[in-house]
């Protein structure tokens, strides 16, 4: 068992140095940024710019392995690099991954979670109002993008939530709380949740629709299966039997599907920043590469690629707890 | 009890003995879901009014009817005019074709490339399925939304082919693996093993013997694609990293809208809704056919089981 995870980590492991070796070279030879200086006004000196680029090892003249054995040699002694404004990468990304990663575990958590319950209650009540309801919400939600469902979101608060409840329980949908606001720790977190709801909801429920369609497809597999029939027929009661014995055969291919999602969930999470204003990852990675920044960027790559290490080690984690056939190996 | 053609089927859901082809069986299938149904012609419909669309009103969708900017919709512009005096009717055409056109060439590329990728992985096996896999395992590390937004600088005034390409190079890898899969469980099979005995060189047997017995799957996997790469493609032209201007896609459309959203619904409401039916069309279409094609998909098992 611990030799499996061990395997699959030191396999992670492997692949996110690649993926982060592959991003930096793209993101190296995509971007550039002497254009940002030599489109200022007026233009600096071609030495000074040179000086500059090579000081923030943004050189494009310097042959990239060079600049990436630079920029891979800061990192592993844990630098990585300033920005286009000469701050350390590090000390704002650790402003700003505190931002994404709130969005993501409410999203991943929520997702997940309310998706597996509608994915359930759609299989035990298939054909049921109730299933049909949920099904076609799904469908509709799966066919909706998230910028877009972030944007309608935004209309349906403002035009109407916001106009028929009163101010106390407004939504926000502009940053994560109200820059000027004071007062007891209870009124700063309603301020907080008031800010929180929206964006949360934009990618949680595109989450929610996906796993209830596997999970629903799942469960009615495992319903008509033999094993259940034998617990109900040996005295199990039918919900029971459902919880017991069906809800964690069916989750197993779950596993599998929220270390897929979960680079669904990250580019998700890139719109809604963006769109609701809070200040993470994704917002900083789009404005970066507008601005050419490309330590930002490999900063970016790093933090997407070993979430999804995570992510994924979690889905071997659960897999190993859902199914005991992997433990034995 | 005659001897069946391998084609022909008798028909399980009539039972009424009758022969009939698969052709007509799936078509029967797809026919009887109505969602399905609705679905394709949803999806034709789409395509014609998209085409046909601009026709029929005189308005471009680079004009400018500068004395009426920024109206909502009336008789002269169906669905109102942008800041710049633009038909929103028009662009949202214009728009819609794009998205359309990229949507299905995308779909095309991607579920080909997975094709012939997880295929090859499967059937020789070894190496090359090591190193396939691998490739695989790469790709799907980096979300292929950052790669294609990093690389958004290399196509900016290419052709719109380009960004075509990149999205279905990266959109192919679960596609491939369950390819593969497929193709592990076929290579055992006798047909394949007596193709290979009698030395029918490889690419012949991946080509003619592998793929055309998991074409159900493939047809499947391309429908629902298109709507994948449909929501892709608005999604990084509306960061402006996809199609550029002056041409215009449902994305950046609705970017072009939100900053206003509250204001002048019209920007974004026409375009955004359009986006949402096309997707919702393909997809329950998708499901539709995996019913139709796959008698053996959980759907319709289900459906035979409550009777």
């Amino acid at each position: 068992m611990l030799k499996f995870l061990l395997r699959r980590f030191a396999n992670y492991l492997v692949l996110v140095a690649l993926a982060t070796t592959m991003g930096y070279f793209l993101a190296a030879t995509s971007l550039n940024a002497r254009a940002n200086y030599e489109g200022r006004n007026p233009r600096p000196s071609q030495t000074s710019i040179d000086a500059k680029l090579n000081e923030l090892n943004l050189n494009n003249h310097t042959p990239v392995v060079k600049r990436f054995t630079r920029w891979a040699g800061d990192f592993v002694r844990g630098d990585m690099g300033k920005t286009f404004d000469e701050r350390p990468v590090w000390g704002e990304m650790k402003q700003r991954m505190g931002v994404s990663l709130r969005l993501l575990l409410l999203g991943s958590l929520f997702g997940a979670a309310l998706g597996v319950a509608m994915g359930v209650i759609g299989a035990v009540k298939q054909y049921s109002f109730t299933d049909h309801f949920t099904t076609a919400w799904a469908f509709v939600l799966l066919s909706t993008p998230v910028f877009l469902l972030a944007v309608l979101l935004k209309f349906g608060a403002v035009k109407y939530w916001n106009a028929h409840v009163p101010d106390s329980v407004h939504l926000y949908y502009v940053g994560e709380k109200n820059p000027g606001l004071t007062g007891t720790s209870f009124v700063l977190l309603r301020d907080r949740i008031a800010h929180l709801i929206l964006p949360t909801l934009g990618i949680v429920l595109g989450q929610v629709a996906f796993y209830s369609r596997y999970q629903r497809n799942s469960f009615l597999d495992v319903m008509g299966s033999d094993f259940l029939r034998t617990a109900q027929a040996k005295g199990l009661r039918r919900r029971t039997a459902l919880i017991k014995h069906g809800l964690r055969t069916a989750l197993i291919p779950m596993a599998t599907f929220f270390a897929y999602s979960f680079g669904l969930l990250l580019t998700g999470a890139t719109f809604t920043e963006k769109i609701f204003g809070w200040h993470g990852m994704g917002e900083w990675f789009i404005d970066s590469i507008a601005k050419n920044d490309i330590n930002v960027v490999a900063a970016v790559i790093v933090f997407s690629a070993v979430l999804i290490l995570i992510a994924g080690l979690i889905a071997d984690l659960l897999y190993a707890a859902l199914d005991p056939r992997v433990r034995i190996r | 009890m005659e001897v069946l053609r391998e084609a022909e089927v008798l028909d399980p859901d009539h039972e009424t003995g009758e022969i009939i082809s698969r052709g007509r069986l799936v078509w029967r299938r797809f026919l009887r879901r109505k969602s399905a149904v609705a679905g394709g012609v949803i999806l034709i419909a789409l395509f014609v009014v998209a085409f046909a669309g601009p026709h029929l009103t005189r308005w471009q969708y680079l004009d400018q009817d500068l004395s009426n900017a920024l109206q909502g919709p009336s008789g002269n512009h169906w669905f109102g005019t942008t800041q710049i005096g633009q038909d929103v009717f028009a662009r949202t055409m214009r728009g819609l074709q794009k998205s359309l056109v990229i949507g299905l060439l995308t779909a095309f590329f991607s579920t080909g490339t997975a094709a012939v990728v997880g295929a090859s992985a499967g059937y020789f096996g070894g190496w090359v399925d090591r190193v396939l896999m691998w490739i695989v395992d790469l790709l799907l590390v980096l979300p292929s939304f950052l790669i294609i937004a990093i690389l958004s600088p290399q196509f900016r005034g290419k052709t719109w082919l380009l960004f075509v390409v990149l999205l279905a190079a990266f959109s192919w890898m679960i596609t491939a693996r369950i390819v593969r899969g497929l193709t592990l469980s076929l290579r055992e099979r006798e047909f394949i093993q007596a193709a290979r005995f009698m030395g029918v060189p490889s690419r012949t047997i991946i080509f003619r013997h592998l793929l055309p017995n998991m074409s159900s799957f493939l047809i499947i996997d391309a429908t629902l694609n298109v709507g994948g790469a449909i929501l892709a493609e608005s999604g990084l032209s509306f960061f402006g990293f996809g199609v550029q201007p002056p041409d215009v896609s449902l994305g950046t459309l609705i970017a072009d809208g939100t900053p206003s959203f509250l204001t002048y619904p019209w920007l974004f409401l026409f375009a955004g809704g359009l986006l949402i039916v096309a997707v919702l069309a393909v997809n329950v279409m998708g499901d539709g056919l995996r019913d139709a094609l796959d008698p053996n998909s959980s759907a319709v098992k289900a459906r035979t089981r409550t009777k």
